[in-house]
This record gives C-alpha cells, sequence and structure tokens, in this order.
C-alpha cells in the first residue's frame, strides 16, 4: 500500500515536470512552468519524507538545510554575466549526486540492508557513476574555462589520445569486474567495491581529458552536452532504485540537452564528433590585433559619426555577441535603443544561437537590461531584414558575422550559418582591435566598403554614441 | 527492468516532443530549469541518507543530499529570477530606471 501510494506520487511529480516543461515553450507561460515543476519537486521530497521511514532525521534536515542554503545564495548572488558558469556548476552537482547515490545503493547491499542483487544492478550502478562521475568532473573544468582560473585555449599535449583511449579502457575494465562479480555480491564484496572506486577514478579524468582540449567559443556545446548527461546520470540513478520519477525526469533533462548540442552543432556547422576532439580555436584575440592586410583599407569611425548614423536612420539592427557579456555592455545597448527608439526608429536585436558562451546566452543579458524578447530576432527572422537596414551595429561579436562563411568555400567556418549584417546600408563593428575572433579566421568584414570599426570597448563606445545621440537631441 | 526501459523511451520521445519547440530565447532557463529537475535524485538521496542504518551509506547519501538539494533549490530559484525578467513587457523609457515592472501573464 505504502509503496503504492508513493508510485502515484511520483507519477503526479512525473506530470507536474512535463506540464512545467511544455510552459516553457512560450517567455509569458515559462515562469508558472518553472513553479509547476518545483511544486512537482516538493510534492516527490515530502512524500518520500512523510511516506517512508526515516531513521536519522538530524542528518537529513542538515543536508536539506545546508544545501538549500548554498542553493540560495548562490541563486541569489550570481551575475547574470556569470549564467553558463553556474549553469555548468549545477551540472556538476547534478552528476555528482547521481554518482554518490549510485555509491551510497553499493554500500546499502554490502550492509545488508538491501538485498536482491544482481547483474543487472551492477551495470546500472557502473552506469550511473560513470556518466555522473564524468559529468562531474567534465562540468568543473567547464566552470574553470567559463570563468577564467583554466584558460580558455584548448589544452593539448602530446599523448592526450593515447591517454584518454586508456582510461576508456581502464573504465571498461572496472565495468567489466563490476558486471563480473555481480553473482558472488554481496558475499565477496572486495572486488565489487574496488571496481566501482577503479570506476569513478577513471571517470573523474576522463571528464577532464575530454573537456580540457575544448577551445572556449565551444562552449555552448560543451555545456548543453553535460547537461544531457547529468539528466542521463539521474536516469541511470532511477534503474538503480528501480524509480520511475527518476527515470522520467532525467530522460527529460537528458533530452533537453541533447536537442540544445545538435541545435548548437548545427549553428556551427560543425558536428559533434567535431568538437569534442576539440583543438578549435581559442578565447579570441588578446587585444592587439594583426596589421591590416596590403590592399585593404580600414574605415574608423568615431562615437560621435555613428551617433549621427543612427540617429538619421529608420531602421538599426544591433547584433551582440560574446564581446557584449565580457563588456557588461547590455544595459548601454539598451539607453542607446531606447533613445533611438524615442525618435521613432526601428531597433532590432539579431541573436546569433551561438552568440555567447551558452544557447540563449544574449537573451538572458539583454532580458535582465528590461529589453523585450519581441525585439529579439533569430537568425532566420532577421536575415531577410538587413538588405532593407540602415545601420548595422556589431557589439562584440565577430565570426558569426564573418562573410566567409557564406562566400568563401575554403574557409575552415564555411557552412556555418551567420548573420548577413554586411548587407545592410552601413556596418558599424564596435571591437577592441583587428583581431580574428575565436576561430582565427581572418574577417573580410572588417575592409569591406561599408563598414566602418569603432576601436573601443563595448561599453565604453556604446555609452558614448548614446551621449552624443542625446546632445543631437538637445542642440 | 523490461518495465522501466519502456518508460525510458517513451519519455524520451515525450522530452523530445515538448522541447524542441522551446523557442532560442528560453534557452538558458530551459537548462537552468531541466537541470533542477534534474535534482530529482534527491529522492534517492533521501533514502540513503536517513532511511538506512549503514553507515557508510549514510554518508555517502548525505553528500549526495547536499548537492542535489543545491541543485534543486538553486536551480528553480535562479530559473525564476530569469523568467521573471523574460516575463516583463517593453517598459517605456521614463518607466525604465525604476525597472521592477514585474511579468504580467496574458
Amino acid at each position: 500500500m505504502k509503496t503504492a501510494i508513493i508510485d502515484l506520487t511520483y507519477l503526479a511529480s512525473a506530470m507536474l515536470f512535463i506540464f512545467g516543461l511544455k510552459r516553457m515553450q512560450s517567455p509569458v507561460t515559462a515562469r508558472s512552468g518553472n513553479a509547476l515543476a518545483a511544486s512537482g519537486m516538493l510534492v516527490a521530497v515530502v512524500a518520500t519524507l512523510f511516506i517512508q521511514e526515516i531513521l536519522s532525521w538530524p542528518m537529513i534536515l542538515a543536508g536539506l538545510a545546508l544545501g538549500g542554503l548554498i542553493g540560495v545564495v548562490l541563486a541569489r548572488t550570481v551575475e547574470m554575466t556569470a549564467m553558463p558558469e553556474l549553469v555548468a556548476v549545477f551540472n556538476g552537482f547534478g552528476g555528482l549526486a547521481s554518482a554518490l547515490v549510485s555509491g551510497a545503493e553499493l554500500a546499502r547491499y554490502t550492509s545488508g540492508d538491501a538485498v536482491g542483487f544482481g547483474v543487472v544492478s551492477a551495470v546500472t550502478i557502473a552506469l550511473s557513476v560513470l556518466i555522473g562521475t564524468v559529468t562531474f568532473s567534465g562540468s568543473v573544468v567547464a566552470n574553470g574555462k567559463l570563468s577564467g582560473w583554466i584558460t580558455g585555449n584548448p589544452i593539448s599535449f602530446p599523448g592526450l589520445r593515447v591517454l584518454t583511449g586508456l582510461l576508456l579502457l581502464g573504465a571498461g575494465g572496472a565495468f567489466g569486474v563490476m558486471v563480473a562479480n555481480a553473482p558472488v555480491f554481496p558475499e565477496a564484496p572486495g572486488l565489487m567495491i574496488q571496481g566501482a572506486v577503479g570506476l569513478a577514478g577513471a571517470a573523474l579524468l576522463l571528464g577532464i581529458l575530454l573537456v580540457v582540449p575544448i577551445g572556449g567559443a565551444d562552449m555552448p556545446v560543451v555545456v548543453s552536452l553535460l547537461n544531457s548527461y547529468s539528466g542521463l546520470a539521474a536516469a541511470a540513478t532511477g534503474f538503480v532504485l528501480d524509480n520511475t520519477a527518476l527515470i522520467v525526469s532525467g530522460t527529460l533533462v537528458g533530452a533537453a540537452g541533447m536537442i540544445l548540442t545538435v541545435l548548437m552543432c548545427d549553428a556551427m556547422n560543425r558536428s559533434l564528433a567535431n568538437v569534442m576532439l576539440g583543438g578549435f580555436g581559442g578565447d579570441g584575440g588578446d587585444g592587439t590585433g594583426p596589421d591590416v592586410p596590403e590592399g585593404k583599407t580600414v574605415n574608423e569611425t568615431s562615437p560621435d559619426d555613428t551617433a549621427i548614423l543612427a540617429r538619421y536612420a529608420d531602421k538599426v539592427v544591433i547584433a551582440p555577441g560574446y564581446g557584449l557579456a565580457v563588456a557588461q555592455a547590455q544595459h548601454e545597448v539598451r539607453e542607446l535603443a531606447d533613445l533611438l527608439e524615442a525618435q521613432g526608429i526601428d531597433v532590432r536585436y539579431a541573436i546569433h544561437p551561438v552568440a555567447g558562451r551558452m544557447p540563449g546566452h544574449m537573451n538572458v543579458l539583454l532580458a535582465e537590461a528590461n529589453v523585450s524578447y519581441e525585439k529579439l530576432y533569430e537568425l532566420e527572422d532577421i536575415n531577410p531584414e538587413f538588405s532593407s537596414t540602415d545601420l548595422a551595429i556589431v557589439v562584440g561579436a565577430n565570426d558569426v558575422v564573418n562573410p566567409a562563411a557564406r562566400d568563401d568555400e575554403g574557409s575552415p567556418i564555411y557552412g556555418m550559418p551567420i548573420l548577413n549584417v554586411d548587407e545592410a546600408e552601413t556596418v558599424v563593428m564596435i571591437k577592441r582591435s583587428l583581431s580574428p575572433g575565436y576561430s582565427g579566421v581572418p574577417n573580410d568584414l572588417f575592409y569591406a566598403n561599408n563598414t566602418k570599426m569603432l576601436f573601443s570597448d563595448a561599453k565604453e563606445a556604446v555609452a558614448q554614441i548614446a551621449d552624443a545621440v542625446k546632445e543631437m537631441e538637445e542642440a | 527492468m523490461l518495465d522501466n526501459l519502456i518508460i525510458f523511451v517513451l519519455a524520451a520521445f515525450v522530452g523530445t516532443e515538448i522541447l524542441t519547440k522551446v523557442p532560442q530565447t528560453l534557452h538558458t532557463p530551459l537548462m537552468s530549469g531541466a537541470n533542477a529537475i534534474s535534482g530529482i535524485t534527491v529522492v534517492g538521496a533521501l533514502v540513503a541518507a536517513g532511511m538506512t542504518p549503514d553507515p557508510w551509506s549514510t554518508w555517502i547519501g548525505f553528500g549526495a543530499l547536499v548537492v542535489a538539494t543545491i541543485n534543486v533549490v538553486g536551480g528553480f530559484l535562479v530559473t525564476d529570477r530569469m523568467l521573471k525578467m523574460f516575463g516583463k513587457k517593453k517598459a517605456s523609457p521614463a518607466s525604465v530606471g525604476a525597472g521592477q515592472t514585474n511579468g504580467t501573464p496574458e
């Protein structure tokens, strides 16, 4: 009877999760969807606490209080620009929790508290430990690359691939030891536990080695993939515990992450394998940049001139990139847009799917600055608009507006869908230097006849343009 | 076991069906929200930490409970913080300074 009640409450939770996620399909309903999913979680936790027999309340209350407190502080204090870092941390915790729960389950079998261990138990526990631990250490490295305590450039050393291969073999071996020892467990637990610890160790290193060779700008793919893994780890733990709620929710999260991973790869026209093998590009230029190639000229411009262009335009499109996040220029951009709109100028934002460091990164930053989501246009919606645009302002974006991706078959980024800003009457690129983007591919847009370069920090430049527009109004 | 596998496959279909329709603008909150949902492992952690006499299981379970709770609480809260911003309708330039016109679902 008790188990029936618990199973039914878990079913209710799973349904609330599905309804909640469905409401994520629109910004209008998304917030209530999140609340619905949270209530599903509450139902599951309360049911578990009150229907099952608790032996140690202090332990549980301490764990909930400690975790809850850290969670509240993290959620409240994080800057919107640091959202990719936080999501990476949460991915890692999700993986770690799954691996630990499976480890604890193994301990329960060892002590005789749980019975009925079989080959299936060994396989599911091993899977959960493997995926969970890889997710954890991979996310720690991803967080390091995003927040800068690990270099954003791809890290590689001779023998990296060989070492990764050996670790995979080691993990496979440990996996095999666990499965082979299933029939004699828990009577002879030694090899099973050694196998599990060995598997966790190999997985820990594997997670690190899988992420270090990947360049900072490929992080949207990595974060999405780790998101997917954290869900799959929870689903695997659901198999271990024979718990439907975990299987359903874990699988939903796994699907979400996988969809985003595929979207991000498509937006770069690269395969997942290509991204994971790494070595592609670093964090972008060092701020000095190369000289102007022979036979090409750069048209430099000033904030005042840009303000005049903007003020007399009918339609302005702003294309933000990672540079906007680094400079934290979202508020200045919104301020400029407000000033222009007050003059009846049509201002829109062109958002490339991989602009920034995680899916939807630019959207979150602009939402923080109070920009309505209705002004944010996706790639396929904004591209037909550029030919009728008077001024395109590129703020801290580079590769995602590089015409070589469209026109130059020999270019490494050829085939990647780009924002066609070069079709606008005039393009102003706000950039610190002529350095190429993360891909290292030179950008001919810098030297195009209709492009003007504004060499400056994004935040400073946009603020100066806004000031100049203001002065024009007052004059 | 077979039942679980069937549930897994069906959930994967449902998830793909629902989530491909999420617009790009909500991809970050989708990730953090989904992440909070994957904190459902907290249920397993509760059993491990508080419902078994074995000390190993209890302590490993305690660790799991702490990190899973961080995920759940932090994940849902931070998602709500983001979605609160998305719900905002375009504020007029004059009232932008005040900033706190919270979302009004239609």
